[in-house]
């Protein structure tokens, strides 16, 4: 069997008293897309921002490629090739759509200690590829997120994970709020991430989405993981029945 | 590239015909919803030169309204850049009078000018790091924040001075901020600090990846700290140099007006939102610029001066920028909504 690419060892977290994560153990195999299910408060979320890097643990063990690794903040998610995608909170709607791809990674010019001027016409022709390459069509990169109907954000938010050259692609309820076209769209681009060489996590409340487009399923409730099978040796009402 | 060409395309397709003025003109109020201030200020100044003869467009009148610009136009800019890191601050004009009479009672102490300033300076940033860190440490809206800032600095700067205006020594260099420059000497060198601080400003939030990143924090502060931001630094900074602009500005007042009145200020961190939001600035935070809320701060001081030139009771000066403050937010949001649907239909 090959090096997981992440592989969570007894990880455990604590919000004020609640024991939100109870030692949870998941490998995740490089080129696979693995779906995680659960009821609201099953510690799906929690087990994802800590991969982002938006929480930290308080006990056990990640690691990246055989890697042990701390994911201190965000930033170094992204650094270990870790993008995630969130139902609604990734984009910022009162900026262009260059300037959202970009947030927090924009192509400067030049910079001292960090800061520096934006290189505006690499950044739109950049952000124009970064949308054309995820066969997404928009007029322009100066359009406001607000101006996007949700798929085209949830496009948007894709564009800038696969433009970063992500190694695992996390996908957080991405198709909430979408019309079913949309959806489909999403779900479609899901499947094809081992293609493209990218590690997926999909969490959905959607049974039938994940069962669609996922390789493995993982269920969680009550902070552990109940469940842990590949798709072709599971069915939705299983599935159901460990929730 | 095919497809650029085509929506370019498009887009001449758009602007021609009967409806494209109208949509080409909401394009490009959506881009820049400053040029609508801009455009009022025009209106006002002619209004303003026929009414009263051409006294307001006069030298002696420029003059003064070129004075008193870079001072409001300074506490603007650093409260607009705030509220587009989506804070806000009300202790302003309270700042506005603490550092002018910092530095009068430490020269008069025997310390040398620059460092006075300096110093000064510092407890702008002292100020502004406090109301950022009890805002963002315990999760409390700016607005009380910097409401008991306002209360707590004006009182300092009573107890400081006891209440009289401590005096300003006359061998200042004052004249690096107030010597008149320019042809017919209708500037003071505080406009040349205002508008190197202002480009610095204007370059900083439109062209450099702070600027992106305050537009961020404030447009959508969970995206913003998703995406990697470092978003108390942000909004610290923001704060600091909020306070610092404040307290410079109304340092260079003081020199200009010679007296450190323990009560100038009083009232200006209304007039420097109202500033803000009549150049187009967004009260929810993420939308606004450098150059509207100049805009702003100009047209605030043009409509006062143009009142009482065109001899109107000068007490309806307030009425006028209530007016306008309405009036702007009414018309930014329709057609901000109007821009859409236009824009949605097309």
């Amino acid at each position: 069997m090959t090096t997981p690419l992440i592989a969570v060892r007894d990880l455990h977290k604590w919000y004020s008293g609640v024991h939100a994560l109870k030692g949870v153990c998941l490998d995740v195999q490089p080129g696979e897309v693995c779906g995680l299910v659960g009821d609201n408060g099953a510690g799906k979320s929690t087990l994802i921002k800590i991969l982002a890097g938006v929480h930290r643990p308080d006990g056990g063990e990640i690691r990246i490629g055989g890697q042990l690794v701390e994911i201190a903040s965000p930033k170094a998610a992204m650094k270990l090739g870790i993008e995630t995608i969130y139902q609604d909170n990734s984009m910022v709607p009162t900026m262009s759509i260059a300037r959202n791809l970009f947030i927090g990674r924009e192509p400067l010019r030049f910079a001292i200690g960090g800061l520096g001027l934006i290189d505006h016409r690499h950044m739109r022709a950049d952000a124009m590829r970064a949308i054309a390459n995820i066969d997404l069509h928009l007029r322009s990169p100066d359009a406001l997120l607000s101006e996007l109907s949700g798929g085209q954000r949830q496009g948007v938010a894709i564009a800038r994970a696969m433009h970063f050259k992500s190694r695992v692609l996390i996908l957080d309820e991405p198709t909430n709020h979408l019309s079913v076209k949309e959806t489909n769209k999403v779900l479609a681009f899901v499947r094809s991430l081992p293609a493209q060489g990218v590690t997926g996590i999909l969490i959905s409340h959607n049974l039938h989405h994940v069962f669609e487009s996922c390789d493995r399923i993982v269920a969680m409730a009550r902070g552990e993981i109940v469940l842990d099978k590949p798709v072709r040796e599971t069915n939705v009402d299983e599935v159901s029945d460990v929730l | 590239m095919s497809q650029l060409v085509r929506a370019k395309a498009e887009d001449a397709v758009l602007t021609t015909g009967s409806g494209g003025t109208v949509r080409k003109l909401f394009r490009i109020y959506l881009e820049k919803p400053e040029l609508a201030g801009v455009a009022l200020l025009a209106v006002l100044t002619l209004v303003f030169a026929i009414r009263s003869n051409g006294v307001f467009l006069s030298v002696d009148n420029l003059r003064g309204v070129f004075g008193l610009l870079p001072e409001v136009g300074l506490v603007s800019i650093g409260v607009t850049v705030l509220m587009i890191c989506g804070e806000f601050d009300l202790s302003v004009g309270s700042m506005f009078a603490l550092m002018p009479i910092s530095v009068a009672l430490m020269t008069n102490h025997g310390v040398p000018f620059g460092l006075a300033m300096l110093l000064g300076l510092a407890i702008g940033a002292v100020v502004g790091f406090a109301n950022g860190f009890i805002t963002l440490a315990f999760h409390i809206p700016s607005f009380i924040t910097t409401l008991g800032m306002l209360f707590i600095v004006r009182s300092l700067t009573v107890v400081l001075t006891g209440g009289f205006p401590p005096l300003l020594s006359s061998d200042l260099p004052i004249g690096i901020f107030t010597q008149f420059v320019g042809p017919a000497g209708i500037l003071r060198v505080s406009f040349i600090w205002f508008v190197v601080i202002a480009l610095v400003a204007g370059v900083l939030l439109g062209g450099s990846n702070f600027g992106n990143w305050v537009r961020a924090t404030g447009g959508f502060f969970e995206a913003a700290k998703s995406m990697g931001v470092p978003v108390w630094r942000v909004k610290m900074a923001c704060f600091i140099v909020c306070s610092m602009l404040a307290g410079f500005a109304g340092t260079i007042q003081v020199f200009r007006l010679g007296s450190a009145l323990p009560s100038i200020g009083d009232g200006l961190e209304l007039q420097a939102v109202a500033a803000a939001v009549i150049g187009g600035t967004a009260l929810t935070g993420g939308v606004g610029t450098v150059f509207g809320a100049i805009v702003g701060a100009l047209l605030i001081r043009v409509i006062d001066n143009g009142l009482v030139l065109s001899q109107v009771d000068a007490n309806w000066f307030k009425f006028a920028v209530g007016g306008l403050t309405i009036f702007a937010v009414v018309a930014n949001s329709w057609l901000r909504r109007t821009a859409r649907r236009i824009k949605v239909e097309g």
